[in-house]
C-alpha cells in the first residue's frame, strides 16, 4: 500500500518461450495500480535477467509470406470452436495475443483478469509504406465478471519496429456476431 | 511428417541424397525415382515426423540446405478434408474420445454406452431442461449386497467449456474399460458408487456448438424473450444473489430470477437431496484456470471440515501434477478465485456432502475455452 498512490506489486516471474518450452527467461517487474482511477493504466517496470532470443529469421519469412499476398488477407474464428489454428495463421494469431495484451495492460485494474479468447475477425489493411497493418475483432475473457467483450484493434507490425497497437476500441455486446 | 525442398548443388550431394533415400524410410515426391534425382533439380522429399531431426542433422552435417516445404503434413491432409470429423465416425464402436461431441452425438454415445456395459452401467432420467430436451445422467455400480456410497460427479454446467463434457466422457470409458485389470479401479467400485452427468446444461452446450461457441449460461428467455440464460453456478440455493452475481439477465453471471429458478438446476437438486446420506462426495467440472476449489465462495468463512477438504484436494493436486507436470491451485474459491454465491459446490456442502469441489480444467488462459482437441487426451489422463 502506498498512501494517497496505490497498490504496488513486485513480482518474480520465468517468461516461457511458447515455441520452445526449454528456453526460459526470469524476470522481475513491478506494476503499481493507481488509487481510485478508472481510466489510468497501471504502471509496469520490468526487468530481463537474460535475453530473448532472437527471432528475425522467422519475422522474415512471415513478413514476406504476407507481403507477397495477391489478395489482403482476411480470416475468421482464430482458432475455430475445436482450438485449431491453420499454421499460417499462428503468426496472425500469436500478433494478436501481443496486441491485444497491450490493451489488456491499458484496461486492467486489481479487480481484473483478462485473457484473449479468440480472434473474431482479421483484416489486413493495405499499405503504402513497409509495414504490415491488421485491423483486428478479438474477444477478451474478463475471469471476474466471466465476460466476453469485443474488441477492436488496429495493429501495425514490422520486423525490425515490432508491433503498435494504433487504435482500440471496447465494442458493444453484439459487436462480434 | 514434414516435407524438405533440396537442391542438389553437386554430383556428391546428389549421391548422398540417392544414398539416404536407399537407407531411410523416405517418401520421394519429386522426382519420383531416386535414380532422377540430379543437381540443380528441386527434391521434394517427406520425412516420416520421427526422422526429420535425424535428416535434418544428417543435411547440416553434409552442408546440403533445405527449405521446409510443408510443416506439418497431417495439417494440411485434414484441412482438405471436407467434414474429417466424419471419416472418424465411419469406425463403428471406435467412439473418438479425444475430440469433442455435439449433444446428439453424447446422448447416442450414452445408449451405447449402455448397452455394451450393461452389467455395470445404467442409463436414469434426471429432469428437463427449460428447451424440454432430457437430461441423463449414468449410473456405475457393481452388483453388490453392500450397501455403497456415491460419487456424484457433473459437467458441462457452463456450456462453453467444452473439455468439462469431453472429460465426462473420458471418466466413464477409463472407468469401463479397466476396471477388471485395474486394483485401484475395481477397489473403488467394490465401495462406492459412481453417478455421472456428461451435460448439465445441455440446452446452453448446443447453443455453443451452433451459434455461439462462447456461450455459458442456460437459454431461459427473460424480459420477453429479449435476454436470455441465467448462470446456473449461481443459481442454487447458497447465499443466494448475495455476492459476485448479476441481477441483469444480459450479464453472464446473471443469477436468475429466484434460488433453483432453472428446471436444470431443480433436476440435480431433486435427485441429491434424495440420495445425500449415501452421497460422500460432490464434484463438478468446470474450465479453465487450473483449480481444485473447495467451499466457499460467498464467504470466507472456512467449512467445519475444511482441514481435511484441503488435504484430500493437496494430495489429488501432487497426484495429477505427477503426471505431466501440470500444476493446479488448491484453496476455497473466495480466497483464491472471486466471491460468488450460489454455486452448486456450496449449495452441496451446505446441506450436507462432505466432500464437495470444483474442478477448474486446463488452461490457464492461453487458450481459455478454446481448448484444441490434442489437449483433451493429456487433459483427462492427468485429471483421471
Amino acid at each position: 500500500d502506498i498512501d494517497d498512490v496505490g497498490h504496488k506489486y513486485y513480482l518474480e516471474l520465468v517468461l516461457e518461450d511458447v515455441l520452445d518450452k526449454d528456453s526460459t527467461v526470469n524476470c522481475t517487474a513491478e506494476v503499481l495500480y493507481h488509487l481510485g482511477s478508472k481510466n489510468v493504466a497501471p504502471d509496469v517496470q520490468f526487468t530481463l535477467e537474460g535475453e530473448l532470443k532472437n527471432t528475425d529469421e522467422a519475422d522474415n519469412v512471415f513478413y514476406n509470406q504476407i507481403k507477397s499476398l495477391e489478395k489482403e488477407l482476411v480470416a475468421e474464428n482464430i482458432p475455430d470452436s475445436h482450438g485449431n489454428v491453420s499454421p499460417e495463421m499462428e503468426p496472425i494469431r500469436r500478433l494478436a495475443w501481443v496486441a491485444s495484451g497491450y490493451v489488456i495492460w491499458q484496461n486492467s485494474t486489481e479487480n481484473t483478469k483478462f485473457h484473449l479468447a479468440q480472434i473474431k475477425r482479421v483484416k489486413q489493411v493495405k499499405r503504402s509504406d513497409e509495414y504490415l497493418e491488421f485491423d483486428y475483432m478479438v474477444l477478451l475473457h474478463e475471469m471476474v465478471s466471466q465476460e466476453i467483450i469485443p474488441w477492436q484493434m488496429t495493429v501495425l507490425w514490422h520486423p525490425q519496429h515490432g508491433v503498435q497497437v494504433t487504435q482500440d476500441s471496447r465494442q458493444p455486446k453484439h459487436a462480434s456476431e | 511428417d514434414q516435407v524438405f525442398h533440396i537442391v542438389p548443388e553437386t554430383f556428391q550431394q546428389v549421391q548422398h541424397l540417392q544414398h539416404l533415400c536407399s537407407t531411410l524410410p523416405l517418401d520421394l515426391w519429386k522426382p519420383q525415382l531416386p535414380e532422377d534425382i540430379c543437381a540443380g533439380k528441386d527434391l521434394h522429399i517427406r520425412v516420416p515426423a520421427p526422422l526429420v531431426q535425424e535428416v535434418k542433422d544428417n543435411l547440416d552435417h553434409h552442408t546440403i540446405s533445405y527449405k521446409v516445404l510443408i510443416p506439418d503434413v497431417q495439417e494440411l491432409v485434414d484441412q482438405s478434408m471436407p467434414n474429417e470429423r466424419r471419416s472418424h465416425r465411419q469406425v463403428p464402436e471406435g467412439y473418438i474420445y479425444t475430440q469433442y461431441h455435439p449433444m446428439e452425438e453424447i446422448y447416442q454415445w450414452m445408449t451405447q454406452i449402455q448397452k455394451s456395459n450393461s452389467e455395470l452401467v445404467t442409463q436414469h432420467y434426471l429432469g428437463k431442461t427449460i428447451e424440454n430436451r432430457t437430461m441423463y445422467y449414468l449410473q456405475i455400480s457393481q452388483p453388490s449386497d453392500k450397501a455403497k456410497k456415491i460419487i456424484w460427479m457433473d459437467c458441462g454446467i457452463h456450456a462453453r467449456e467444452w473439455i468439462s463434457p469431453a472429460f465426462c466422457q473420458w471418466f466413464v470409458k477409463e472407468i469401463l474399460q479397466n476396471y477388471k485389470s485395474d486394483p485401484k479401479i475395481s477397489r473403488f467400485l467394490q465401495n462406492l458408487d459412481l453417478y455421472v452427468l456428461p451435460v448439465l446444461n445441455i440446452d446452453g452446450y448446443i447453443y455453443s456448438w451452433e451459434k455461439d461457441r462462447l456461450w455459458r449460461k442456460n437459454r431461459s428467455p427473460h424480459m420477453n424473450g429479449t435476454c436470455y440464460g441465467t448462470d446456473l453456478n449461481r443459481n442454487f440455493n447458497s447465499s443466494w444473489g448475495s455476492i459476485g452475481v448479476s441481477y441483469n439477465c444480459s450479464s453472464e453471471i446473471f443469477c436468475g430470477s429466484g434460488p433453483e429458478s432453472e428446471p436444470e438446476t431443480r433436476a440435480v437438486v431433486q435427485f441429491i437431496k434424495r440420495k445425500k446420506s449415501d452421497i460422500l462426495c460432490y464434484l463438478t467440472i468446470h474450465s479453465y484456470g487450473q483449480y481444485i476449489l473447495t467451499p466457499y465462495g460467498f464467504t470466507s468463512k472456512p467449512p467445519s471440515n475444511s482441514e481435511e477438504l484441503m488435504h484430500v484436494a493437496e494430495k489429488a493436486a501432487a497426484a495429477l501434477m505427477g503426471k505431466y507436470g501440470t500444476s493446479y491451485k488448491v484453496g476455497s474459491t473466495s480466497s483464491i478465485l472471486y466471491s460468488n454465491s450460489g454455486s452448486s459446490r456450496d449449495w452441496a456442502h451446505m446441506i450436507g456432502i462432505p466432500f464437495s469441489y470444483t474442478f477448474e480444467l486446463r488452461d490457464n488462459g492461453t487458450h481459455g475455452f478454446v481448448l484444441p482437441v490434442d489437449q483433451i487426451q493429456p487433459t483427462c489422463e492427468e485429471t483421471m
